[in-house]
């Protein structure tokens, strides 16, 4: 075992599923003699050469419509999406194609894809480079959207997405790419998609949440710990579909819930999940469901960011509301 | 004229300087009033210190990822040069030389790449888009404003400027072919500066050049030397008029060279080589406008001392004004959402408000 970031985490993850699975592919801008802007796809393009790792024009829709095809004939493309911010050209293949193919032909054709991205704020980035908008996929029947919390996860979740038989949108949080190492074992180490993970054990409030806001969260149940409340911390790491039993059932035994993304809130996952808490929870509930997400605008460029990101203390202050209500 | 008789599927480059400011087409050298072209090398000057000041900053931590427009500045400036007052210019995100021509000042540039919104409200003597970072993304835009242009019967054009990488965009394509079928007064200004990040211009598209794909949209394409200024403003000038006068849009393939990194987040030495960059060091478009105005007499040594030192002063004021200015506010972040802020953003702001009081404003 080696101590690795995010970074290394995915690129071991890519690299043993491509020594596994010959009809594993990468391909995307910049993925193979470049390595990726992120470094994700280092040495890849060196070990498994150019019909494998696979500089593409500068074009995402067509990166995307291609792995559709790669998929039908037999292929398990893995498409990288420079940053999610740039993903909207894609959008019509990922909707009107991916999604439905399953569908559409009664079964008959599946479609074994992954589409990698970096997303999320926090890193002072450009314009475009910061966006969260896992909700827009979310929403549409037919894709899986993945988003894991630390190297470890990245690679459990990244193995079973390339193994998954149909389309998986997998949200790299930009913010950890490097900001936390840990052990990671080399070979077959997979995480089954659709299953939340208890990251803290609580008895008075459930905060949940993914990607790049579980040590934000982790954070602020520490915090709250000292100040004598015990908060039960989820990651639910796979966002489509959405392992909303384990909320309920912890929100079931803590009484209170308290959701945290970095999406803006109107339309929000946490309007999702605070619905499903309703239904599935009511009569336990001790204090509304609490949201803590950025404002409904635009990410603000890097002078303005501190605005729009999310804090510890403010999901504290919003656990605390819940405590009190 | 230039584009009668020129033929972008034979891939001859029109040049009018050679790569040491000698004029080798005599009968193609544009009359340019001598003050407009010193005023076109000055602002390259400029260009060229405001760049790599601002790779400085950002390596100092005083400015955001940047990107560098080292190499292109005769590629800007050249089309830029041809635009009459109110002519609008549509950009992506590395044409800081065309915008300092137009009068967009600098400090606006270098507070937009420092991270504060305030960078993108533009002034000029032109129509001026706010930068458009995805690929291509902008092409559309150019075509939207020409048609304007035609509804309203304005005397303007619409110039566009967007790299290699960008030809590969669906945006890029649809952008030219709506130009074509409806005869936009419209120029589209490719600069192919070689390479996409690290994907060099001959794996963006199997076509010899990209001034040839003006042929399927059914209108003129020219290659052009991207680093001859003259070269440019000629091939521009002649786009420009024809767009003017109803007779369609043009597509000038800029053949330049990025000099630097992608952005201060690249390093562009993992993917190309030192003789490559020596071969474009060796065709720097300022050397060659330089003895090209040195030829007549235009310019000395002196005028390049005096200049270098006035515009390195005036780079470091409009960097303190830059820095100089004010963080956003909260309120700012929010206010520009919408005309009008609707009741539930505004009970959003307040909430936020109150749930950030850690942290002072800025």
């Amino acid at each position: 075992m080696a101590a690795m970031n995010m970074v290394g985490a995915i690129n071991l993850a890519l690299r043993e599923e491509m020594e596994r699975d010959p009809a594993v592919v990468c391909l995307g801008e910049d993925v193979g003699v470049d390595g990726g802007v992120f470094r994700v796809t280092e040495g890849l393009f060196e070990r498994f050469g150019k019909e494998r790792v696979v500089d593409t024009p500068l074009a995402e829709s067509s990166i995307v419509g291609a792995a559709i095809g790669m998929a039908m004939n037999g292929l398990r493309p893995v498409a990288e999406i420079q940053f999610m911010g740039f993903i909207y050209p894609a959008y019509q293949q990922l909707v009107s194609h991916a999604a439905r193919m399953r569908n559409r032909t009664r079964g008959r054709i599946g479609l074994p894809m992954v589409v990698r991205t970096p997303y999320g704020a926090g890193v002072k980035a450009l314009e475009h480079h910061s966006e969260s908008t896992e909700a827009v996929f979310c929403h549409i029947p037919g894709l899986k959207v993945v988003a894991p919390a630390t190297p470890l996860e990245a690679k459990g979740l990244l193995a079973s997405s390339i193994r998954d038989p149909d389309p998986v949108i997998f949200l790299e949080p930009t913010r950890s790419y490097r900001m936390l190492k840990e052990e990671v074992p080399e070979g077959e180490y997979l995480v089954p998609l659709g299953q939340a993970r208890k990251v803290r054990e609580g008895k008075d409030l459930t905060i949940v949440g993914w990607g790049a806001m579980v040590p934000v969260m982790e954070k602020a149940a520490a915090q709250l710990a000292e100040e004598g409340v015990s908060a039960e911390v989820l990651d639910m790491r796979t966002l489509a579909p959405m392992d909303f039993a384990s909320i309920v059932s912890s929100v079931k035994r803590t009484g209170r819930c308290v959701v945290v993304h970095e999406a803006p809130k109107t339309c929000g996952l946490g309007a999702e999940i605070s619905a499903r808490v309703m239904e599935g929870a009511l009569l336990s509930l001790q204090s509304p469901v609490e949201r803590v997400t950025a404002p409904d605008i635009t990410v603000p460029l890097p002078k303005g960011e501190h605005y729009y990101y999310i804090t510890p203390e403010r999901v504290t202050r919003a656990a605390k509301r819940a405590m009190s209500f | 004229m230039l584009m009668d008789d020129y033929d972008p599927l034979k891939g001859r480059m029109l040049s009018i300087l050679d790569k040491d400011g000698k004029v080798v087409e005599k009968g193609l050298e544009p009359k340019i009033d001598d003050a407009l072209l010193v005023q076109a090398y000055k602002t390259m000057v400029l260009t060229r210190l405001a760049d790599e000041k601002a790779v400085r900053l950002q390596r100092q931590g005083r400015l955001g990822a940047y990107p560098p427009t080292k190499g292109q500045e005769a590629s800007q400036i050249g089309p830029a040069l041809a635009l009459e007052k109110g002519d609008w210019m549509v950009w992506a995100f590395r044409e800081m030389g065309a915008l300092l021509l137009r009068g967009v000042p600098l400090w606006r540039l270098y507070l937009y790449w420092m991270g504060n919104e305030e960078g993108s409200v533009l002034e000029g003597d032109v129509n001026v888009t706010p930068s458009a970072v995805p690929v291509g993304s902008q092409v559309p835009h150019a075509s939207g404003i020409a048609y304007a242009i035609k509804y309203r019967k304005e005397p303007k054009v619409a110039l566009c400027y967007f790299g290699d990488g960008a030809t590969s965009e669906g945006d890029f394509h649809e952008g030219l072919n709506l130009a074509g079928t409806m005869k936009l007064p419209a120029v589209f200004v490719c600069q192919n500066n070689q390479w996409a990040i690290s994907v060099p211009r001959n794996m963006q598209t199997a076509s010899p050049t990209l001034a040839q794909k003006a042929c399927a949209y059914g209108f003129k394409g020219i290659l052009v030397d991207g680093n001859d200024l003259l070269a440019l403003y000629a091939a521009a000038k002649e786009a420009i008029g024809r767009a003017r006068r109803g007779e369609g849009p043009t597509l000038i393939e800029s053949f330049t060279y990025r000099m630097g990194d992608h952005t201060t987040s690249d390093d562009a030495t993992r993917y190309r080589s030192e003789e490559e960059i020596a071969y474009w060091t060796a065709r720097d478009p300022l050397a060659r406008l330089r003895a090209y105005l040195g030829h007549k007499g235009l310019w000395d040594e002196t005028n390049q001392k005096a200049w270098t030192e006035e515009a390195g002063r005036m780079v470091e004021e409009e960097v303190k004004k830059a820095e100089g200015h004010a963080p956003p506010t909260l309120d700012d972040v929010f206010v520009h959402t919408y005309a009008t802020m609707p009741a539930s953003l505004k009970e959003q702001l307040e909430l936020h408000r109150s749930d950030l009081p850690a942290r002072k404003e800025g």
